[in-house]
């Protein structure tokens, strides 16, 4: 016998209530939908900021520090406030084209909402040791540093004593901190390449106020112990980034921290069968954050990594009135330009620009360079035409490049057919 | 005292355990990890080999063409994953036609139906991403894959209910005959007394027969390194892909695994450690030359882990099964038990488990218990069978592993079983829960918590697989107060 299971119609659904979720609802409810659901898998809202107990978020948005729980209160008050509906202990297994969202939790059982409009904020999870190839054993102590600052921030537990951290990763170097703080002896940051991926400000707060070295240009290259990890050997990188044989340097630790890339967790945007960016392993969305799939919306984490949830909070905001207006009848049908990747440039956000009619708002171009650069120049063109140049003291692929197209650029790029985002050390034509 | 010790609690010493509990008897599993198929039965292809390779007339031949036609039905009678989609042995010239008829040959010796050999047209036909290059290839459609660690937990399972004891993180030291003609098992933490002895210790199962027989037998430990890529909508080969066999063994494959994985592997190195179940760099880059061959648009993309196992090769290459030559009464083995060892490993436990009876004079239990077959995996549950389950029980609405889509009520209950899991890899070989993607990265202090709840454990206790292995070194506090003990 078949059990059936009645859906549930809904304006508006949000997967996930971080600090995107929650920024997409407020706004959604704000631009004057009624019926919202924001579905959260874990027990609390507040995403990973929960554990994020350190301070440095909201100095753009609220121009004061906070800590990530703090930043997520107020968002979450906010919501509460404007009785917004948060389930929370409810994961959504799947997503389909028609908007047909399947949940399952403790509280309620399996659900199917059938939804007007969808926005997709999943965040990202953490690249794993399995996914490096890294020889060695696979014995216990190697986590990833969000493992880790789980353990240590939510559970109250150390994962080790002695440790080494791969990657220079934000989350990497802030756990640097944490544990040498928490009695642990942090013996040293390894990077793959020349330059760390984290922010500058971590480097110098996090390592080199605890004197920890940041080798560059360095990687594990084994990893030794049977049941718990003993050791880990660490060698110097070519250009290529392969191991140079000599210049192995071992150290004796209890434990390795992985912090070597976050990648948006898109299952359940895939298995909707939107179209995926290569270069941010996120959607192709536009400058509304809509997906290929009219009335699809992703922001945050799970569309491209920020370093900033500021700004996870801000992409987040139009996501969320853009899906309401979807929802309420809006429908985005502005002729598509398709924003490129030119040299030095790669992730760019949003991959198409649509021009609305009437007076267009501005949009934030968002992408990262592909090396460190000195006094660099961001060039927008549209079909070879110079829109807009802008010169910056340095770039690096760890700080996300922020540009926004005012409506008289956009008035430059009415007719074009393409738009393309560049990072070079020559100042354009 | 025992009727009958084994030695081993990988998949054939399971095997032996589960068909032995159909007799009278009191009977125990003795293994040194923490749980079972805990060394090569966890570390494999996972393929139930037709029988086309092993040369006729050896025991490699006959056991595996007579496992591998017990495992539908077996596998089914546990609920455990088996899937038979075929497979293709590739050549990729001319001169290697010989070796692909030659394995037509022995498949016709060896009893396998079905064997032929195709060309290649119909090879890009069934298998688009096979390298146009192809030439000819061996195609035995009765070719299998399970789910080892898997089938091994199912089989302990099986014994445990009809009443074999499982005695794990127990290292055998040794082994002797007693004066009253019995055996005597001296473990790390206790001894114990048997009326025969089953030596089915893998890599292990050397020293073991060396220590009770003047006939010395000598294994090679064999290591074969592995890539695992993730679960997509596309996979790239719906069958396994072997390449032409080598004196090593069967080559480098590209495989999916039950689960919908895709696995490329492995290597044969010999090495001198058996223990040593490392990747390599070396290793790992040979593997992914190696598949270029077969793949040639090879994605690893996706890559889960890497990982390694080791055969243990009998010098002479074959299997050595039955009574131990030149040990005194009471004394039997499965040595030497390398590939196609899993698929033989229902064959070995029936004919070992009928003969040791035999020696003993036990008769067949009237009250045993068939195997309960594991429930469906939610995973792989239609939306009215998750909301059925949900009916039963609400831990099922509880996600654990988000990658993997495994539910508190699966966890719990893999915790719960007969040879219940004890530790972060004991729940996933049973459940899969942190065996995607982000490989335990978001579950595992979830699974940890649920592992407390269940056994009382706490948090520092809990190991990824037993021994030192433990997750956690202390509290915060214990932790801060040790690097300053002057403060409070």
């Amino acid at each position: 016998m078949k059990t059936e299971i009645a859906p549930i119609f809904v304006d508006v659904l949000i997967v996930g209530a971080g600090p995107a979720g929650l920024a997409a609802a407020i706004s959604a409810k704000n631009a004057g939908v009624e019926s919202l659901i924001v579905l959260e898998r874990e027990q609390n809202a507040g995403g990973i900021l929960r554990q994020c107990i350190h301070n440095g978020f909201g100095l753009h948005r609220f121009k004061e520090e906070l800590t990530g729980p703090e930043y997520a209160q107020r968002d979450i008050n906010t919501a509460k406030e404007m009785g917004i509906d948060i389930r929370t202990g409810v994961t959504v297994l799947s997503v389909t084209k028609d908007k047909e969202v399947t949940a399952i939790s403790r509280e309620y059982g399996l659900q199917i909402f059938k939804a007007k409009s969808v926005v997709l904020a999943m965040g990202c999870r953490e690249r794993p040791r399995g996914a490096l190839a890294t020889p060695g054993t696979r014995c216990a102590g190697i986590y990833s540093a969000g493992t880790a600052q789980k353990f240590v921030n939510l559970e109250g537990f150390m994962p080790g004593r002695r440790v080494v951290i791969l990657g220079s990763g934000d989350i990497g170097l802030i756990m640097a901190r944490r544990m040498t703080l928490q009695g642990a002896k942090v013996l040293a940051c390894v990077e793959l390449m020349p330059y760390s991926s984290g922010l500058n400000r971590n480097i110098v707060q996090c390592l080199q106020d605890y004197n920890i070295p940041l080798y560059l240009s360095h990687t594990v290259v084994d990893i030794q112990g049977k049941e718990r990890l003993t050791g880990v050997t660490v060698a110097k990188v070519d250009e290529n980034r392969r191991p140079i044989p000599g210049t192995e340097i071992q150290f004796d630790c209890d434990t390795l921290l992985l912090s070597v890339g976050l990648i948006p967790e898109n299952e359940l945007t895939i298995g909707a069968g939107v179209d995926m960016c290569r270069t941010t392993n996120g959607a192709v969305v536009d400058d509304c954050l809509q997906t290929s799939i009219p009335g699809i919306f992703a922001c945050g984490n799970v569309l491209h990594v920020h370093d900033l949830v500021d700004f996870v909070s801000e992409e987040s905001t139009k996501a969320g009135k853009a899906a309401a207006e979807f929802a309420m009848g809006t429908v985005y049908t502005g002729r598509a330009i398709n924003v490129k990747e030119g040299a030095g440039a790669m992730g760019v956000v949003p991959q198409i620009i649509r021009m609305n009619e009437g007076e267009h708002a501005p949009v934030n171009v968002m992408f990262r360079p592909r090396a460190v650069m000195q006094n660099p120049y961001i060039v927008i063109r549209a079909d070879g035409k110079l829109v807009m140049s802008k010169k910056q003291m340095i770039c690096a692929p760890g700080e996300m490049i922020n540009v926004t197209l005012k409506p008289e650029h956009l008035a430059m790029m009415q007719d074009a057919a393409e738009v393309e985002v560049s990072v070079t050390t020559e100042k354009p034509e | 005292m025992y009727d009958a010790i084994i030695i081993g609690a990988g998949v054939v010493g399971c095997a032996v355990a589960q068909h032995l509990a159909k007799y009278n008897g009191k009977f125990a599993v003795i293994d040194r990890m923490e749980d079972v198929a805990d060394g090569a039965s966890k570390a494999n292809s996972g393929i139930v080999h037709a029988g086309f390779d092993a040369h006729p007339g050896t025991e490699k031949a006959r056991m595996n063409v007579k496992g591998a036609q017990m495992y539908p039905e077996l596998a089914a009678s546990m609920g455990v994953p088996y899937s038979q989609p075929g497979a293709l042995v590739l050549a990729f010239s001319e001169s290697d036609r010989p070796t692909i008829e030659n394995l037509l040959a022995q498949s016709v010796a060896n009893g396998v139906p079905g064997c032929r050999i195709l060309e290649k047209d119909e090879i890009l036909k069934m298998e688009p991403n096979t390298n146009p290059e192809v030439v000819c290839a061996l195609y035995a459609p009765t070719s299998g894959l399970v789910s080892p660690y898997e089938m091994t937990c199912a089989l302990a399972d099986s014994a445990c209910e009809n009443g074999t004891d499982f005695i794990l993180s127990n290292p055998v030291l040794e082994v002797k005959p007693t004066a009253d003609g019995n055996w005597m098992v001296l473990c790390e933490h206790d001894e114990y007394k048997t009326r025969a002895v089953i030596n089915c210790a893998g890599n292990g199962s050397g020293v073991i027969h060396n220590m009770i027989s003047p006939k010395k037998v000598r294994l090679i430990a064999r290591r074969g390194q592995y890539y695992l890529l993730d679960h997509t909508e596309d996979m790239p080969f719906k069958m396994t892909m072997f390449q032409c066999p080598t004196k090593m063994g069967k080559g480098v494959l590209v495989s999916p695994t039950t689960h919908g994985n895709t696995l490329l592997g492995p290597t044969a190195e010999d090495i001198d450690n058996n223990n040593d179940v490392s990747t390599t760099a070396d290793g790992l880059a040979d593997i992914l030359k190696a598949v270029k061959l077969t793949w040639p648009g090879m994605n690893t993309r996706n890559t889960i882990t890497t990982f390694s196992g080791i055969r243990a090769h009998e010098e002479n290459g074959d299997f050595v099964i039955g009574k131990t030559e030149g040990a005194p009464e009471g004394a039997f083995e499965a040595v030497g038990v390398e590939s196609p060892g899993l698929s033989s490993a229902p064959a070995i436990g029936q004919e070992l488990g009928d003969t040791v009876a035999a020696f003993l004079g036990l008769d067949k239990k009237t009250d045993w218990k068939a195997p309960t077959p594991l429930p469906k995996s939610f995973r792989n549950m239609t939306n009215e069978e998750r909301a059925e389950a949900y009916a039963q029980n609400k831990e099922y609405g509880a996600l654990v592993c988000r990658c993997e889509q495994v539910t508190e009520a699966e966890i719990r209950a893999a915790i719960r079983r007969p040879v219940g899991a004890r530790s972060i890899d004991g729940v996933k070989r049973r459940t899969r829960a942190g065996m995607g993607r982000c490989q335990g990265g978001f579950c595992s202090p979830r699974v940890l918590e649920i592992l407390c709840e269940e056994t009382g454990m706490n948090p520092t206790e809990v190991t990824k697989c037993g021994g030192a292995s433990r997750l956690l070194v202390g509290t915060l506090h214990q932790i801060a107060k040790e690097a300053r003990p002057d403060e409070n």
